[in-house]
């Protein structure tokens, strides 16, 4: 009698962890279809991709580099360039290579082109701007002041 | 003597300042109306008006039939990218199957990364709203469609021209502001 309770919640135990676990490996076999690092032949191909990476921004975790990045796509997209470069690619191909597909938003360092002027020289001119009311200022106050320390004050 | 000089210096970086300052408060305040957009994310794809890239996938259905880009061609078709594992492909199914009802244009699913088996089983749970489904189990092809995560969907002309991507769940007022619209004009440019 006793004996029979066991079983049965033997039965149901086994049953109801086989139910518990059954999402979660389904769920950890979607993540884990390619996670396996990627083979390097030689550390000289090894530095060239991690810094061909670094400078190609996530698509998808938008202030992460493809280096840092764990999505999904991320490695997807490092699994591509690993293979652009053992086709023979430069980098600079490998990265025309991505902007054709996922546009200039994958480069850190934009193309200087007429839409990018803004970004690059906009900083300098700003600071230009700044410089050139700085001394226009400075000019007129120096003008100003030549003539006003005449008084014999005590400093 | 330089009493004029001095009135006109400091009105002018006042004014320059006064300038500048504005600016930035332009920019401030369209960064932060921007930053309200649901869509804020979403990249520009540079395939828009270029050919959509060339593929050979094997349909979700019938592992062994495979179809190439070139079979499409001839008339507009919809591309959605979906997958079992995403959540946001849920919230939008039924919004796509009421379009693909309306029958205006082919409706193709594009089923990212996912096992075949737990995409049927979604279809079937859920419904199948597309007319075919190209299956891209390692996700390369879906690289040079400038694909990165799902739901996407692609408006491809006859010709094979891409002429509209939209990054995330669609809803109704995305499909009847631009996405019927442009088959309008598309249907009236032929």
């Amino acid at each position: 009698m006793s004996r029979a309770a066991h079983w049965m919640l033997a039965c149901a135990l086994v049953f109801g962890l086989a139910f518990a676990l059954a999402p979660v490996r389904t769920a950890s076999a979607q993540a884990s279809t390619d996670v396996a690092p990627l083979q390097f032949h030689d550390a000289a191909e090894e530095t060239r991709f991690h810094a061909l990476t670094s400078e190609l921004r996530c698509v998808m975790c938008q202030n992460q580099s493809l280096a840092d990045s764990n999505a999904q796509i991320a490695h997807d997209l490092r699994r591509e360039v690993l293979d652009l470069m053992r086709q023979g690619k430069t980098d600079d191909e490998v990265v025309a290579f991505l902007v054709a597909r996922y546009g200039e938003f994958v480069r850190y360092k934009p193309a200087i082109e007429p839409s990018t002027w803004l970004l690059w020289f906009g900083p300098a001119l700003l600071l230009l701007g700044g410089g050139v009311v700085v001394a226009r200022i400075v000019r007129a106050r120096s003008r100003r002041e030549v003539p006003a320390p005449t008084e014999d004050q005590e400093w | 003597m330089n009493a004029p000089a001095n009135r006109r210096g400091p009105g002018l970086a006042v004014i320059i300042g006064a300038l500048c300052f504005l600016g930035f408060l332009a920019l401030l305040f369209y960064g932060v109306r921007q930053s309200g957009r649901g869509d804020r994310e979403a990249l520009p794809s540079p395939l828009i008006d270029k050919p959509a890239p060339e593929f050979v996938l094997p349909l979700l259905h019938e592992p062994g039939r495979l179809v190439t880009s070139k079979e499409l061609l001839g008339t507009p078709y919809v591309l959605n990218v979906w997958g079992s594992w995403c959540p946001e492909c849920r919230v939008e199914h039924a919004v796509l199957t009421r379009f693909a009802l309306t029958k205006r244009v082919r409706v193709l699913g594009y089923n990212l990364k996912d096992e075949p088996a737990d995409a049927l089983r979604w279809l079937e749970q859920f419904g199948n709203p597309y007319m075919l489904v190209l299956a891209d189990r390692d996700g390369r092809a879906a690289i040079d469609w400038g694909i990165y995560g799902a739901p996407e969907t692609f408006l491809v002309d006859a010709q094979g021209i891409v002429r509209w991507k939209h990054v995330g769940a669609l809803d109704d007022a995305i499909i009847d502001d631009e996405l019927v619209p442009l088959l309008e004009q598309m249907e009236a440019g032929k």
